[in-house]
This record gives structure tokens, sequence and C-alpha cells, in this order.
């Protein structure tokens, strides 16, 4: 257990700083930067905003600073100065005084970048730090997606064991249909829809907005709802081959309840493919809720994903980015750290 | 532990569950929600900042023009400058010095005096080329204005000292301006959001408080010092803004609205919805699929609005080098089809640059028809007998709207000029790179007015202006433009302004399409709002009228099918100023 996890955080390790490499290139390479207007500024005013953001910079000492830990900005940590007493720490950069430890003096930052926990400022929105943003968003994407979740899960496990109970059914054809539908319709469709119906024809839930629990149940449907329909099929295919063992004839045969055997012997087995689907699912309902959050107008972070690129703001874009390669990466680990608890034929280490 | 039977569902519901109680504390620590406010207007996207001297955006105008006053502010219905911090001023024989008094109740919402120094500070620091402001030109008019922001050294400071600028401030409540010529629209301009001051002990402070983030932490609701009718309570990025009244505000009397919400919604069916089942009051566009239903509604009046909307045209690049193939392109554009059958909402098809305004008469081209086009083309040396024309890209930003105008030009071209053209569309900040390097044949542009002024358009064509994007140049028209920012009488100077447009014209290095009508749809209960061809509005007049005065407001309507009713979600007793309600009070 140990060694895998060594061995992930490593790989996490190399992957971080190649996601993080290489879209701070691929945003760099594409035409348009973040202070071009449709008014055309003059240059020296065009040569100040740039400046004020370190854009003057030649791109590999941009990259050091956005990566960090050392400030390399003139304003900011002089680490070693040189006067005429020679070279020497700089002034005010006391490592220990009266014992204790000290880095620096107020008004400069030595540490910045990725690597000191700062993602920068924002280039658009320039009244926030790209941690405030997504300290502000990412909660609330969070308990959408949440909410997300567990419409999938509820709707899909339940879908998917009915339709494995009587295979070829009425019941079974219309769950698959209904799974086929929600995969193949695109969520804005579906989100039209519901809006038509339970907000102006029955008037039961906002159009949009976010606040209370009333705003969270149409979004949370409409993003759950392809991940319902995978759910749905993985349980169905999982059940049908988990019913048809010998154990389940056994405990049938032993003369057990069959709501035992389905809820306790056969679930369980069920269920397995669905496990290792929730990883993948998790990072789908994460970075795909760019269109549910701009439908129902929910300020979380998902619309800051694409729109961050199309607005060029590189620091905001790089910030989303990061932030998704970790939570996806951690995301997957605990998956497969769960699947050794529900299946004990699968060993982590012998891989 | 597998030994348990049912483990997996067992886990299953404890995942859900402790999925719900995840969901459950994140929801409490949001801590507690936002009571509704007493008005709702939607701002169409986020506001990119609260510092009036880096904004340039129409959404941060409205929220900048709610929190912060200028010297001047305009009248809602006329768009005239009303006295804002000014009380008064007094302008020289000569246009060059304008003398400001301040009131003496301006208040920050610190508590503080504003006054001549504050404004001092402001300027400096929108002037400064370390702040960065992308509006800095537009106070460029004051003497030494321009050397003060773009003569720097090396390390990007000023050369000049800020005393060399034309801006001092003799008291605290004297404030006197000089100009480096006559400018006409110099009072339009200090109403001008941009022009706003910033209180210096508020960014002071914040620099102390916080050395490493002041240039965001002094923007904070809890930090920010404002000194407009409403200050701000409560912010989230990509939700709203929560302004409340400014009990500090020197015409707080008159001010109606205790809270004001301003929303980022930038999806127009979104917003829409949003409009319909009254979360918001006011939203700022539609689209144009929704436009025949909301047309005979009396919360959509859509009236002219200053801005333009053309195609630019690569002058550098053969065919498009000669006038003659640019006016024939221009004249087989299908302009009335374009207003009727696509927009819908009343545009007016184009023929000049400026968008019609009091007091200045524009500059059309002669116009012509399909025949005069193909003549055009062949004295030029194309068509039939002569050179083929090739293939002419239209370029545009992905945008549907676009989309559907370029696609009847290139129809129409195609019918009757025999002119192949081919759709090309890139995405925003692309297309802005494709238009500033003149890599394109004709490109889909607009422009919206800084003020009502037809300089805002004009001077964009000079030679070798940064907006120009055309390739076009000519010696008349710049000295004209020139001419015409020094000339002191009205009438003179918008004749020669006239004479360049009319060069532009002749020569058409743009070709117009149609002039904007605004987009708003409002509450019909909302008070001290005016549809004005800036499109601009200011919450400070606001308020919500009662049922009798509504009433009255319907009675009066025209009978041109153009006023259905709708259902207003303001409340039926209205919300008044105080001043209004003592007015009220004292009539009845």
């Amino acid at each position: 257990m140990i060694r895998f996890l060594l061995r992930r955080l490593l790989w996490f390790v190399i992957t971080l700083f190649v996601v993080m490499s290489v879209s701070f290139v691929l945003m760099r390479s594409v035409k348009g930067g973040p202070f071009d207007n449709e008014r055309v500024l003059d240059e020296v005013i065009q040569r100040n905003i740039e400046a004020r953001y370190n854009l003057d910079w030649p791109l590999w000492k941009q990259f050091l600073q956005y990566v960090g830990p050392i400030n390399l900005d003139d304003d900011g940590a002089r680490w070693f100065v040189r006067d005429e007493e020679g070279f020497h720490l700089a002034k005010g950069l006391h490592w220990f005084q009266d014992g204790k430890l000290l880095v620096q003096d107020p008004g400069v930052d030595a540490f910045t970048g990725v690597l000191a926990g700062d993602f920068g400022p924002s280039f658009r929105y320039k009244d926030w730090t790209v941690n405030e943003i997504i300290a502000q968003s990412l909660p609330i994407s969070a308990l959408l997606g949440m909410v997300a979740m567990m419409w999938a899960l509820s709707l899909g496990i339940s879908a998917g064991i009915a339709s494995a109970l009587r295979p070829g059914s009425k019941l079974d054809l219309s769950m698959r249909l209904a799974a086929t539908a929600g995969i193949a319709l695109p969520n804005f469709v579906i989100a039209s829809f519901l809006i038509i119906l339970f907000v102006f024809l029955i008037p039961l839930f906002p159009v949009a907005g976010w606040g209370t629990l009333r705003h969270m149940i149409l979004p949370g449907f409409c993003l759950g709802l392809v991940f319902a329909a995978y759910i749905a099929r993985l349980t169905r295919t999982g059940m049908l081959e988990v019913l048809s063992q010998d154990y389940i004839r056994t405990a049938h045969a032993k003369g057990l309840a069959p709501r035992t055997v389905i809820m306790r012997h056969a679930l369980r087995g069920g269920i397995l493919p669905v496990i290792s689907y929730l990883g993948p699912a998790t990072a789908g309902i994460l970075t795909g809720s760019l269109v549910i959050e701009s439908i129902f107008f929910i300020p979380g972070t998902g619309s800051h994903f694409v729109n961050s690129a199309t607005n060029r703001d590189y620091t905001l874009s790089m910030g989303v980015t990061i932030l998704y390669t970790v939570l996806v990466y951690t995301l997957n680990t605990l998956v497969d750290l769960a699947y050794t608890f529900l299946d004990p034929r699968i060993d982590l280490e012998s891989k | 532990m597998q030994t348990d039977s049912g483990l997996a569902l067992r886990q299953l519901v404890a995942f859900l569950l402790l999925l719900g109680v995840l969901a459950g504390a994140v929801l409490l620590a949001r801590g507690a929600r936002l009571e509704p406010a007493d008005f709702t207007f939607n701002n169409g996207t986020e506001v990119q900042t609260l510092d009036p001297a880096t904004v340039t955006g129409v959404p941060e105008g409205r929220v900048i023009r709610a929190i912060f006053e200028g010297l001047v502010i305009k009248d809602p219905r006329t768009l005239e400058p009303l006295p804002g911090v000014a009380e008064s001023w007094e302008i020289s024989a000569d246009g060059l010095t304008y003398t400001f008094h301040l009131r003496p109740d301006a208040r920050w919402s610190n508590g503080d005096r504003v006054t001549a120094d504050d404004f001092l500070y402001s300027y400096e620091r929108f002037l400064s080329p370390a702040t960065g402001a992308e509006y800095a030109y537009q106070l460029w008019y004051v003497r030494g204005a321009r050397a003060y922001s773009t003569d720097i050294d090396d390390h990007g400071d000023p050369i000049h000292d800020f005393s060399s600028v034309g801006i001092q401030a003799p008291d605290e409540s004297t404030l006197v301006i000089e100009l480096e010529a006559p400018t006409p629209f110099f009072l339009d301009l200090m109403a001008f959001y941009p022009l706003f001051p910033v209180n210096r002990r508020g960014i002071e402070e914040a620099k102390q408080r916080f050395p490493q983030t002041w240039t965001t932490e002094w923007l904070k609701p809890e930090n920010i010092v404002t000194n407009g009718p409403y200050r701000i309570a409560f912010r989230r990025v990509n939700d709203r803004i929560r302004l409340v009244k400014n009990e500090l505000y020197w015409d707080r009397d008159n001010v109606a609205f205790d809270t004001i919400d301003i929303t980022a919604i930038e999806k127009d069916s979104t917003m829409l919805n949003f409009y319909l089942t009254g979360e918001a009051n006011f939203i700022d566009r539609l689209t144009s699929n929704v436009v025949p239903q909301m047309m005979p509604r009396e919360d959509f009046n859509p009236v002219p609005y200053l801005g333009v909307y053309f195609y630019r045209v690569n002058t550098q690049k053969p065919p498009f080098d000669d006038p003659r193939v640019r006016r024939a392109l221009w004249l087989t554009i299908p302009r009335q089809t374009i207003c009727e059958k696509i927009k819908k909402m009343g545009e007016v098809p184009a023929s000049s640059l400026v968008p019609p305004l009091p007091g200045y008469e524009g500059a059309r081209a002669r116009p012509g028809d399909a025949d005069e086009a193909r003549s055009l083309l062949a004295q030029a040396g194309y068509g039939p007998g002569g050179k083929p024309l090739p293939t002419i890209e239209i370029h545009y930003n992905t945008s549907e709207a676009h989309r559907d105008i370029a696609e009847v030009i290139a129809e129409a071209w195609a019918q009757e000029l025999g002119v192949n053209a081919k759709l090309l569309n890139q995405e925003w900040k692309v297309y802005l790179d494709t238009q500033t390097n003149l890599e394109f044949d004709v490109s889909r542009s607009a422009w919206i007015g800084d003020y009502a002024d037809p300089n805002t358009f004009l001077d964009m064509f000079v030679t070798g202006g940064g907006n120009n994007k055309t390739g076009w140049s000519n010696a008349e028209y710049d000295r004209l433009i020139h001419e015409a920012s020094r000339e002191l009488d009205r009438e003179k100077r918008a004749r020669i302004l006239h004479d360049a447009e009319a060069i532009l014209m002749e020569e058409m290095p743009i070709l117009p399409i149609y002039f904007y009508v605004t987009q708003n749809v409002v509450d019909p209960r909302l008070g001290g709002f005016y549809e004005n061809v800036q499109d601009e509005h200011f919450p400070k007049f606001w308020y919500w009228m009662d049922d009798e005065e509504l009433a009255a407001k319907r009675a009066a309507y025209p009978d041109d099918g153009r006023h259905e009713w709708v259902t207003s979600h303001g409340p039926h007793e209205g919300k008044y100023s105080p001043a209004q309600l003592r007015r009220r009070g004292a009539r009845q």
C-alpha cells in the first residue's frame, strides 16, 4: 500500500510538471494576449500594462516566476546584494533573529509562484487573485458536483438493478432506452426542457441562480443525468454477470429471500464496475459543469476553466488547470484504493 | 473485513451519506443568504475591476457610476452635465481653463471630505504609467498630460514632474484644469467614469495593511472607499455585486433604493428567463429570435444608440486598394434587408460612419444601385472583359449574429457582382490579432462612441491610428481632424468634421451597414430610467412607481400597438426617495 502511494506520488509530481509546462507554452503560443482589446491602445500604455504583469520578461523567466518558489521580481526579494561592504545577504533578510525564524522584510515577498501556493493575480478580473477566485468558486462547484453525483448514483443504480432483475422485460427496455437517451441528449437540451416544465409551466424551482437547496435540484439533475445513464448501464451489466454466478444460485437454494440475495450477495460484485467509473465520472462532472453553470447562472469553477482560455487570462487558466489536475489525480487514486477494499482479488502492489 | 456481507451496499449508502454531509457542511459554511434586493439588474458579464482608473467597458461603467461620482454627472434624460462633486464651474473665454468649485458636503464613505487634492491624486494616478490606465488618453487634452504619461525613463517612471500637468488645486474646494486646446466635449469627459476620483487615504492605508497584495486589497468590499450614491456590500465573481445606499452621500435625500443587485449573467436565454420570472428587473440585451415577441411589449422600447456596425476593408491589398471596388461592394450590401430580416429591432441602415447626433449633420455616401456597382467594377478593370475578381474572405468573430449578416452579404455579392465570397470566423482574440495585422480582406467591425461627439468615430481613421486597421491614409482627412480638435466654434467644428466624414464616405475604407439601437428590457414600474443615445443609466435616479403613477404612465402611452401591458415585479406601493416622499406628501 505504501509503495503504491509513493509510486503514485512520484507520477503525480511528473504529471503536474508536464501539465504545467505544456499548458504554459500552449497558452502563450496562441495568438492574442490578455490585454488585447477592440480599442487598440497607445503603444506606451500597452507596454505599461504589460510591464505591470511582467509580460515584458523573456518567456523562461515568466515561467520560473510562475512556478516559483523564488520571487524574481526586482521589487520582490533581493536575496543577495553587493555593496561597499561586499557580497552579503540582503538587508532585512534575516533567517534568525532573537531565536525566531524570519524570512523577509514586510513589503517584499521572497516566495511566490505555484510552489509557494500562489497562483498570482487574475489578468481579467483584476480585483481578485486566482487563489481568491478558486476559493470562492470551488466550494460551489463541489456542492453542485455532489448533488449531481447523488442524482447519478441513486438514479443509475436503482435503474440498473431494476433492469438486471428482469432482462428483456418492458421495464428493462424502457430503462435502457432512457439511459441511451440520457447519454445521447446534450445536457443543455435537457436543461431547457426541465426549465420550461418546472419553472414556467409548474413553478417549482427558481429559473437560475445559486443560494438555496431549491437552486441546486435542477442543475444537479441535469449535470448528473448523463452519468446516471452510464451508471445504469454499468450496474445492469455487472448485476447480470453476478446473477449468473453459482454462488447466487446457492444463495437462492438455501432459501434466502430474493431481496436478501440481491441486496447482500449480488449487488456487492455487481457495482464494482460502477466504483471504477466513479473516478472518471467525478472528473467529468467537475470539468463538464461549464454548460450547466452558464445556463443556471452558477458562479462555479467550471466556467473559469473555459472562459479564462478565451480571455487569455493566463494565470486563471493555469490555476484552474492545475487545480483540476490535482483533483482528478487524487480522486483516481482514491478510487483505486476503494477498489482494493471492495474486491479482495485486486492487489495494487503486484502491478 | 471482506467477509461481512452486504458491504458494498453499505459502503455505497455511506458514500452517499458522506456526500450529503459534505454538501450540508459546504452549504452551512457559506454563511447567511442575502435578502432580496430592492432592485436587480443584469450587467451582461463580470466586471473586470472597480478601479475607475483602469476600467474600460460598459458593464464596469454601470457599477462605477453607482459607487463613485465625478466632478460632473449627467442628466439621465438629456445627458447634459449636472453638478456632481463640483457644485459649479466656470470656463474661460478661450475655452482653455476650467475652474471647478467642489461642494463642501461631498463625502467619502470613510467620512472624509472629497477635496480638490483627491482629484489631483486621482489624476496623477490615472496618468501615471505604472497604473496602466487604458483610458489615460482621455485626459491627454489637459496641458502636459500626454508627455507625463508617455515620456518615461528606463525604469518605466515618468520623466516629468506631475506639476508640469495643467491640473492645480489652489485650495481644498477649487480645482483648475488647463487644456492643450479648446475641447468642446471636455465637460462630458468629466462625467465619464474613468475620470472619477479615488480616495488617497483608502489606497494608502491598504498599502500599509497589505504590503504584498494591496493592489487587489483596496478594492475589496470591506476596504474600498467610494463617494457615490451607493457603496459595495458584497461581491462574488460571476455572481453578483450587492450595492447598499451610501448614507454619507451628499444627495442621499434623492436616492430611492436601499439595495441594488448587479448580476453577471452572460447567457442571453438565462438573462431573459431571469427577467421574465422577476429575478432581474432590467436586462440590457436580447437575441434577435425573441424580438418579434418582445416588440409589442411596454417593457421593450429600443431607441437609436451611439454605435455603428460596419465592415473594414483592407485598403493595402488589391483589388481593395481601389476606392471604386470598395464602393461597389458597399452599394451591393443589402442593408435594408439586414435591418429588417435579421436585426429586426428597428436598426437604421447606415450610409455614414457617425450615427445621427444632435448638432452634427453627417456626410452620407451617395446612394446608388447594383448597376452603378457593376460599372464601377468594370471601370476598375474587373468583371466581364477585365480581370476576374479574386475570392473575397469575410472575416468576423465567431457568433451566430455576425455569421447571419455575413451570409446575406456574401450571397448578395455573388448575385449582384458575380464575386465569390466565403466566410472566415475566428475566436475573439485571434480575430483582433488578424484585424490589427491587416491579414483580412473585409472584416466585421463595430464602434460605440465614448461620448456624444462625431470625433469619437472619426479620429479612428487618421493615418497610422491604432484603431484605423484598414491601412487607409488621407492627408486632407488627417488635416481636417486636427483642425477640428482646435476649433472652438461648435458650428464651424461640425462643418469641418462633416467635410472629413465626406472624404471617408467617398473613399470608403469602411463599409457602413447599420446604426445600433438599445436593447434594454426594463420593468414598466421603474421610474427615473430613460432610454438615451449613449445607453447610459444612472441608479441614483431610479425608483419604483406606485400603482397610481404606473397607471398614469400607461394612460399616456400612444396607441401604436407597441405598449402591451406586462406584469411588473416591483412593489405596488412603489419605492421613493425621501425627497420624493416629502413632495408627494405636500401634494396630498
